[in-house]
């Protein structure tokens, strides 16, 4: 696989988080806390993006951090970056979570999830973190306005593609197709190739 | 839905946006576009360049408690034989890093696309019945899943000589075996097998013309299973299935749920 090219500077996760998890698959500990130092922020900050709740997001963080270690193992690299896999499953997690009956009852103010704008606010002292932040909103500016809010909606709060079509008053069909046309123009800012 | 109408929801995919059924759908489909699952690995890839873009600093408390579970968590193995499946936690990573957009579908493209053509071969030769070539599709998904499970076990169904033949057997449920001359492997799928009677276990043979030879134990059937069989095919010339005591028997001490010849070569 084709790393993606970086244009203000990889994150330090990238190039050897692969391998570490390699070592974390044969039960070496020392590695696994490597690859936690390298992952735990972006774990906690996008199940935190979807979940709101700190409580909830560190809970829901711990089980995907307590789960890389136990499906290490089935984690192959020729199927996409170690970063990747570790934020899937973290995404996957959040979105189960808040689609789950108690927690969409709870998101009751839905129009509120309009006014939010994805938190790229939040602090980190990690200078490769402020540069992905900063390459991802440049590139999220490229967006039309209805490719960053069909985007964002979908994956910063883990809305279906139904939910931001009624949110937005939108027909389905364009939401679709925004999702993916917005990704694609991401994935070319970015330099993403897999 | 369209081919061309699926294909646009490589995005909703990518982002985890579709409601279980589509997803289901659409994975369905993207076993069959090389080209989706293309966009999907790489849609997945800017999708996690969104998640980086908001990391934020765990609290110091989180390390250690993590460091400290971990210590207490069971690894899976990495062919997922012997691993536990009856936590409901085991399903969920299955289901999690299966469906997960990264992963998809990538290593089981080539075996399917394997088995599928000698599926389609056999029909040809044989004339084989419709039912069991729709037991042959329930196979191929069934194949999916294990290739996830169990890389040598996917390479017995990758392999360009892998033939498949499917069978009822007593009790209702399918099986179908996969055999790999070139592997000299055999894998035995069962579709609604029940829980074998408290105490026993199903055992799998080889049937080395009328010998029975040990290829292990099926420990927990589940509704759908694929299992590699231990030991070499070398001469057999199919399988067979028995219910024997926990713990297994050096021969068959029951008549058999099954025999199968592996399909001529």
């Amino acid at each position: 696989m084709k790393e993606a090219v970086y244009i203000s500077g990889a994150p330090s996760a990238g190039p050897d988080l692969q391998e570490l998890l390699g070592l974390v698959a044969r039960g070496d500990q020392d590695a696994f806390a490597k690859v936690y130092d390298a992952v735990s922020g972006p774990v906690l900050g996008l199940v935190r993006s979807v979940l709101r709740d700190p409580a909830q997001s560190e809970e829901v963080a711990q089980e995907v951090l307590v789960e890389v270690w136990r499906t290490a193992p089935r984690f192959r690299a020729s199927r996409g970056s170690a970063m990747n896999w570790v934020l899937t499953l973290a995404h996957r997690r959040a979105v189960d979570r808040v689609r789950s009956a108690e927690a969409s009852a709870a998101r009751e103010h839905r129009a509120a999830l309009l006014d939010r704008t994805p938190a790229f606010d939040q602090v980190t002292e990690q200078v490769e973190s402020r540069l992905e932040r900063e390459q991802v909103r440049r590139c999220v500016r490229t967006l039309s306005e209805l490719q960053r809010q069909s985007v964002t909606l979908a994956y910063y709060r883990g809305l279906t593609y139904r939910e931001v079509s009624e949110l937005l008053s939108v027909p389905l069909g364009t939401i679709k197709t925004r999702l993916r046309d917005g990704l694609i123009r991401l994935r070319d800012c970015l330099g993403v190739s897999a | 839905m369209s081919n061309a109408e699926l294909h646009t929801l490589t995005g909703a995919y990518a982002l985890h946006a579709l409601p279980d059924t589509e997803r289901v759908a659409f994975e369905r489909h993207l076993r069959d576009c090389e080209a989706c699952a293309v966009e999907v690995r790489e849609l997945s890839e800017t999708a996690a360049r969104l998640g980086l873009a908001v990391a934020d600093t765990p609290p110091r408390g989180l390390r250690d408690r993590v460091l400290r579970e971990i210590t207490t968590v069971r690894q899976e193995s990495p062919s997922g034989i012997g691993r536990d499946r009856s936590g409901g936690a085991a399903d969920r990573g299955d289901s999690t890093t299966g469906r997960g957009a990264g992963g998809t579908g990538q290593g089981g493209r080539r075996p399917r696309y394997a088995l599928a053509a000698c599926l389609a071969a056999a029909v040809g030769f044989g004339g084989i019945a419709a039912w069991q070539h729709r037991a042959a599709q329930d196979a191929r998904q069934e194949a999916r899943a294990a290739q996830q499970q169990n890389e040598q076990l996917a390479q017995v169904l990758a392999a360009p000589d892998a033939k498949a033949s499917s069978g009822t057997m007593k009790g209702g449920a399918k099986g179908t075996v996969v055999v790999s001359q070139s592997e000299n492997r055999a894998v035995f799928m069962a579709s609604g097998m029940r829980q074998p009677p408290s105490g026993k276990v199903y055992q799998l043979w080889f049937d080395d013309r009328g010998t029975m030879r040990s290829a292990g134990l099926m420990n927990t059937p589940a509704a759908s299973d694929a299992v590699l069989l231990d030991g070499p095919v070398d001469g057999a010339s199919g399988i067979g299935i028995t219910v024997e005591p926990a713990g297994g028997s050096a021969q068959p001490t029951s008549a058999p749920l099954a025999l199968m010849n592996f399909p001529a070569a």
